[in-house]
C-alpha cells in the first residue's frame, strides 16, 4: 500500500483519509491526518523549519525557543524573526552549556511547558546525553505518570556536510533509538521537515529532531504556509517497487533514490522507503514491503557497527524470514570516526549503494 | 657578499666565494661569524686572522648591546586572592628578547592571514578559527614557559603548534590536510598536536580541552618533573561545568594547573556580559588566586605566566584571564562585523595591536633602523609563503589512513566498511 508518492520534486502530498485495516496483512494502519491547510509558498527547508517554529510559538502561548545564539537567528537561520514577533521572553539565548540548557527544557515542560531546545551541532549533544537518557527518557516511567516531559523537543542539524570532520558531520540517531522513552525523527526535505517538526513538538513524549543540514538550503520544495503535521512513526514509500525494498532517512535518502533510479535503468524495480521516525520506527511498512519484494536494503550515513540498520535487519529475518530471497543488506558510513580530509571514502555514496542493490537483487 | 659552504667529498669544507686559508677559515667557525660576510684586506684581498679578530669583536660588541637591559612598563595587573603589590607591574628585556618575539608574533600574524587567504580560495576545507590579534598572549607563554611545561587549547590552535616547534608549513599542511601535518592531515585545523613539545592540541568540542589540562597536572606532579600544566579557553567556554569541577579537584589536589581564560570579548557572536553572568574570568576560579593581565602586551603576559608558574609548582591551581581581542570573526565562516562594529575593530587594531607595540618599542628605544625592520620582515614574509607553497605542494595522506589510529597496533581489529 503506497502512503505517498513522489513523482516529481515540487508534487504536492495529497489529503488521504487512511482506511481502518490494512488490505495486506489486517493489521491496524496509523490514522493520520493530514490536512493541507490553504495554499503553499516555495521554502528551503531551514525556511520550513523557522515557519514550523513560528506555527509551534503562534498556536502555543506554552512555547519557548531557545538554544545558542537562537535568538540571534541561529548559526543556521533556523530561528529568523522570532524574537522580533515573540519577544526575549520566549525565545532565548543559551550561554555554551549544552547539558544545562537541556535540563532547563526539561524542568520547564515537567511544569507543562513547552521547551523546544536547540542543539547547534548534533555532535554537541553528548554532554547533554545524561539530561536526554537518563532524565527526559526516564521521566514519566520512573514517576509512575505523576510527570513527564512530552513538551521537550531537541532540534540538531546533523549529517555530513562536506566538510564538517570529526564534529560537524555526526548521526547520533542510534545512542538515542536505543533509550526507551524517546522519540527520534530524521526529516528528508522542506515539505516533511516542517510537518514533521510540528507533530514533534506537539507529541506528548521527548523527541529528538535531526535536521540533515546539508539539505538546509538545499532541499527546496512546496510546503504548505498554515499549520499541518505528518505522522511520526509512520514510514513514507517514495517510490513503489517489487524487486527490493531500500530504506534510508535524512539526507541519504536522495542518495538511495539516486542508486534506485540507476537501477531501475537495469531492469531492477526498487521500492524506496524513507524511515523519517527512528524511534518508534514503522515496522508494519517495512514489513509489508518486504513481504512483497523478499529483500531488504538499508543505508544510514553513520557507522556500520551499532547502527541503527542492525535493528531493521534483525527485525526482519525475524518476522520475514520465510520471505527473503536473499541476505538482508546495510550500505553505511565506516566504522570509524568520521574523518575530515577522507569524507568521500567513509560515506556510503550512490555507487556502494547501487552496487549493493545489484548484489542482492541477483542473490 | 654571500658564500657558500659546501661539504667535499672527504668532509673538508670548502668555501666557494670567500678568499680565505683553511686556517682562517677555522677561526671565523671559531667565531661564529660564518653567517657574516667578511671583508678581506690581505693580498689579492684575501681574508687575515686580523679581519677575523676584528669582525670577532665587532660582533662581540653587537651582542653585548643586545643583551642590554630595558625596562618597560606595563597596564596594572589585577589580582583574586593575590596582593595587587605583589604584582609586577614592569618587565626587564632586552633587544635580543624583543627581536625574537617580533620575528615570532608577527610569523604568527602573517600565517593567520595566510590560512585566511587559503580558505578563501577554498584550499581549506571545514572551519578554520584565525588567532591573529592574540598573538600577544601566545608569545607570551611562549617566552615564560619550556617545552617541558604542557599546554592544551581550544581550536583557536594554529599559532600555538607554530610556537611548540611547528614550521608555518607544517601548519599550513595540517590546514590543508596533507600528510606533513602534524595529525597527518587527518585533525584538520582544529586538531593539531605535539607530543614530542607537550602540546595536547586543539580541541574541537567547546570546554573539553579543560578536564585534560587538569589531568596533565596531575601527571607533572605524580611525575615530579617540575613542568606545569597550561589549560587555555574562551570567554565562551568559561561558564562549562566541567571547568568548574576540574578547579574543584585541582585545589583540592594542589595540582600544579594554570587555566588561562583568552577573554577576547566575544563567545562566537555573544559578548561577554550576554552570555556571563559574572565575567571577572580570573575570580571565576573562587576559591583559587587569579590574574588578570593585558592580553595584548606580550612583555605583561610573560611577566604573569612567570609568577602564575612558580605559584602553581608552590602552592597549586592559579586562574589568569588574558584581555586580549580577535580582529577576525570566531571562524571564517563568521564576518565578525555583525555583533561588533567594523570602527571596533579597526579601533583595537590602531590603538592596541600587540605586534605593532613591539616594533614600538624596537623603534621608541632605537634598538633596530628601519632597515633591519624591514628585512625581518622580508624574510617572514618569505617564510610563510613558502610554506604556503609547501602546504600546497605536499601529499594529501595515503587513503588506509582512513581505517589507522582507531586502537592501539590495531592488527586483526580492522575497521568494517562498506565497499563496492
Amino acid at each position: 500500500f503506497v502512503r505517498h508518492k513522489m513523482r516529481a520534486a515540487g508534487f504536492l502530498h495529497g489529503a488521504r483519509r487512511a482506511r481502518h485495516l490494512c488490505s495486506l496483512c489486517h493489521r491496524r494502519r496509523f490514522t493520520t491526518a493530514v490536512e493541507i491547510a490553504g495554499e503553499t509558498q516555495k521554502m528551503t527547508m531551514v525556511a520550513a523549519i523557522n515557519d514550523a517554529l513560528r506555527v509551534a510559538l503562534r498556536t502555543d502561548p506554552a512555547a519557548v525557543v531557545f538554544g545558542e545564539d537562537v535568538a540571534f537567528g541561529g548559526v543556521f537561520r533556523a530561528s529568523m524573526n522570532l524574537v522580533e514577533e515573540f519577544g526575549p521572553e520566549r525565545v532565548l539565548n543559551m550561554p555554551i552549556n549544552e547539558q544545562g540548557l537541556v535540563g532547563f527544557g526539561i524542568g520547564m515542560a515537567a511544569v507543562g511547558g513547552t521547551a523546544i531546545a536547540e542543539v547547534q551541532f548534533a555532535d554537541y549533544i553528548f554532554p547533554a546525553m545524561d539530561q536526554i537518557c537518563n532524565e527526559a527518557a526516564k521521566f514519566r516511567y520512573r514517576s509512575g505518570n505523576e510527570f513527564d516531559v512530552g513538551g521537550l523537543t531537541i532540534r540538531a542539524p546533523a549529517s555530513a556536510v562536506g566538510h564538517g570532520g570529526h564534529y560537524h558531520s555526526q548521526s547520533p540517531e542510534a545512542y538515542f533509538a536505543h533509550t526507551p522513552g524517546l522519540k527520534v525523527v530524521y526529516p528528508r526535505d522542506a515539505y516533511t521537515a516542517k510537518g514533521l517538526l510540528l507533530a514533534s513538538i506537539r507529541d506528548k513524549n521527548p523527541v529528538i529532531f535531526f535536521e540533515p543540514k546539508i539539505l538546509y538550503r538545499a532541499s527546496v520544495g512546496q510546503v504548505p504556509v498554515g499549520d499541518y503535521e505528518l505522522p511520526l512513526g509512520k514510514a513514507d514509500i517514495l517510490t513503489a517497487g517489487k524487486d527490493i525494498t531500500c530504506v534510508a532517512w535524512g539526507a541519504q535518502v536522495h542518495v538511495m533514490t539516486k542508486a534506485c533510479a540507476r537501477a531501475e535503468a537495469d531492469g531492477i524495480s526498487c521500492e524506496a522507503i524513507d524511515l523519517a521516525t527512528i524511534a518508534p520506527w514503522d515496522m508494519h511498512t517495512i514489513r509489508t514491503s518486504v513481504k512483497k519484494t523478499g529483500r531488504l536494503l538499508v543505508t544510514h550515513e553513520a557507522p556500520l557497527t551499532g547502527g541503527f540498520a542492525g535493528e531493521i535487519a534483525a527485525t526482519i529475518q525475524d518476522e520475514c524470514f520465510d520471505y527473503l530471497e536473499a541476505p538482508i543488506a546495510r550500505v553505511t558510513g565506516a566504522d570509524t570516526p568520521f574523518p575530515l580530509a577522507f569524507e568521500k571514502l567513509y560515506l556510503p555514496d550512490e555507487l556502494k549503494v547501487y552496487d549493493a542493490i545489484v548484489r542482492t537483487a541477483n542473490y | 657578499m654571500l658564500f657558500v659552504h659546501r661539504v667535499a667529498p672527504h668532509g673538508r669544507r670548502l668555501s666557494t666565494y670567500l678568499k680565505a686559508s683553511p686556517t682562517v677559515q677555522r677561526l671565523i667557525r671559531e667565531h661564529g661569524l660564518s653567517e657574516v660576510p667578511l671583508k678581506g684586506s690581505g693580498p689579492k684581498g684575501t681574508v687575515t686572522p686580523s679581519d677575523v679578530q676584528a669582525a670577532a669583536m665587532a660582533k662581540q660588541m653587537v651582542d653585548e648591546a643586545a643583551l642590554l637591559p630595558i625596562s618597560i612598563d606595563f597596564k596594572p595587573m589585577v589580582g583574586h586572592l593575590l596582593e595587587t603589590s605583589s604584582l609586577p607591574t614592569s618587565a626587564t628585556t632586552n633587544k635580543k628578547e624583543l627581536v625574537e618575539y617580533y620575528k615570532k608574533m608577527y610569523t604568527m600574524r602573517r600565517m593567520e592571514i595566510a590560512a585566511d587567504v587559503l580558505y578563501k580560495g577554498k584550499f581549506v576545507k571545514g572551519f578554520c578559527h584565525l588567532y591573529d590579534g592574540q598573538e600577544a598572549v601566545g608569545m607570551g607563554i611562549e617566552a615564560a614557559t619550556t617545552f617541558a611545561d604542557s599546554i592544551v587549547t581550544s581550536y583557536r590552535d594554529h599559532t600555538y603548534q607554530f610556537t611548540r616547534g611547528s614550521s608555518v608549513a607544517q601548519v599550513l599542511g595540517e590546514l590543508l590536510g596533507k600528510y606533513i601535518g602534524p595529525a597527518k592531515g587527518k585533525g584538520g585545523s582544529m586538531h593539531m598536536y605535539s607530543a614530542k613539545n607537550n602540546f595536547y592540541g586543539g580541541n574541537g568540542i567547546v570546554g573539553a580541552q579543560v578536564p585534560i589540562g587538569a589531568g596533565l597536572g596531575f601527571a607533572h606532579k605524580y611525575r615530579g618533573d617540575g613542568g606545569v600544566a597550561f589549560t587555555l579557553y574562551g570567554d565562551g567556554a568559561a561558564n562549562q561545568g566541567q571547568i568548574f569541577e576540574v578547579v574543584n579537584m585541582a585545589a583540592l589536589w594542589q595540582l600544579p594547573v594554570i587555566f588561562v581564560c583568552e577573554n577576547n570579548q566575544y563567545g562566537m557572536g555573544t559578548a561577554t556580559h550576554r552570555g556571563s553572568f559574572d565575567t571577572e574570568y580570573h575570580a571565576r576560579g573562587q576559591y583559587i588566586p587569579g590574574i588578570k593581565v593585558d592580553g595584548m602586551n606580550v612583555l605583561a603576559v610573560r611577566e604573569a605566566v612567570k609568577l602564575a608558574k612558580a605559584h602553581a609548582l608552590e602552592h597549586g591551581p592559579v586562574m589568569m584571564e588574558m584581555d586580549t581581542y580577535r580582529y577576525h570573526g570566531h571562524s571564517m565562516s563568521d564576518p565578525g562585523i555583525t555583533y561588533r562594529t567594523r570602527d571596533e575593530v579597526s579601533g583595537v587594531r590602531s590603538a592596541r595591536d600587540p605586534v605593532q607595540l613591539v616594533k614600538n618599542w624596537l623603534t621608541q628605544y632605537e634598538l633596530v633602523t628601519s632597515e633591519e625592520i624591514k628585512s625581518i620582515e622580508q624574510a617572514v614574509k618569505k617564510e610563510v609563503e613558502e610554506g604556503v607553497e609547501a602546504a600546497k605542494a605536499a601529499a594529501l595522506p595515503p587513503h588506509d589512513e582512513l581505517v589507522r589510529d582507531i586502537y592501539f597496533q590495531q592488527g586483526g581489529l580492522e575497521p568494517r566498511m562498506c565497499n563496492l
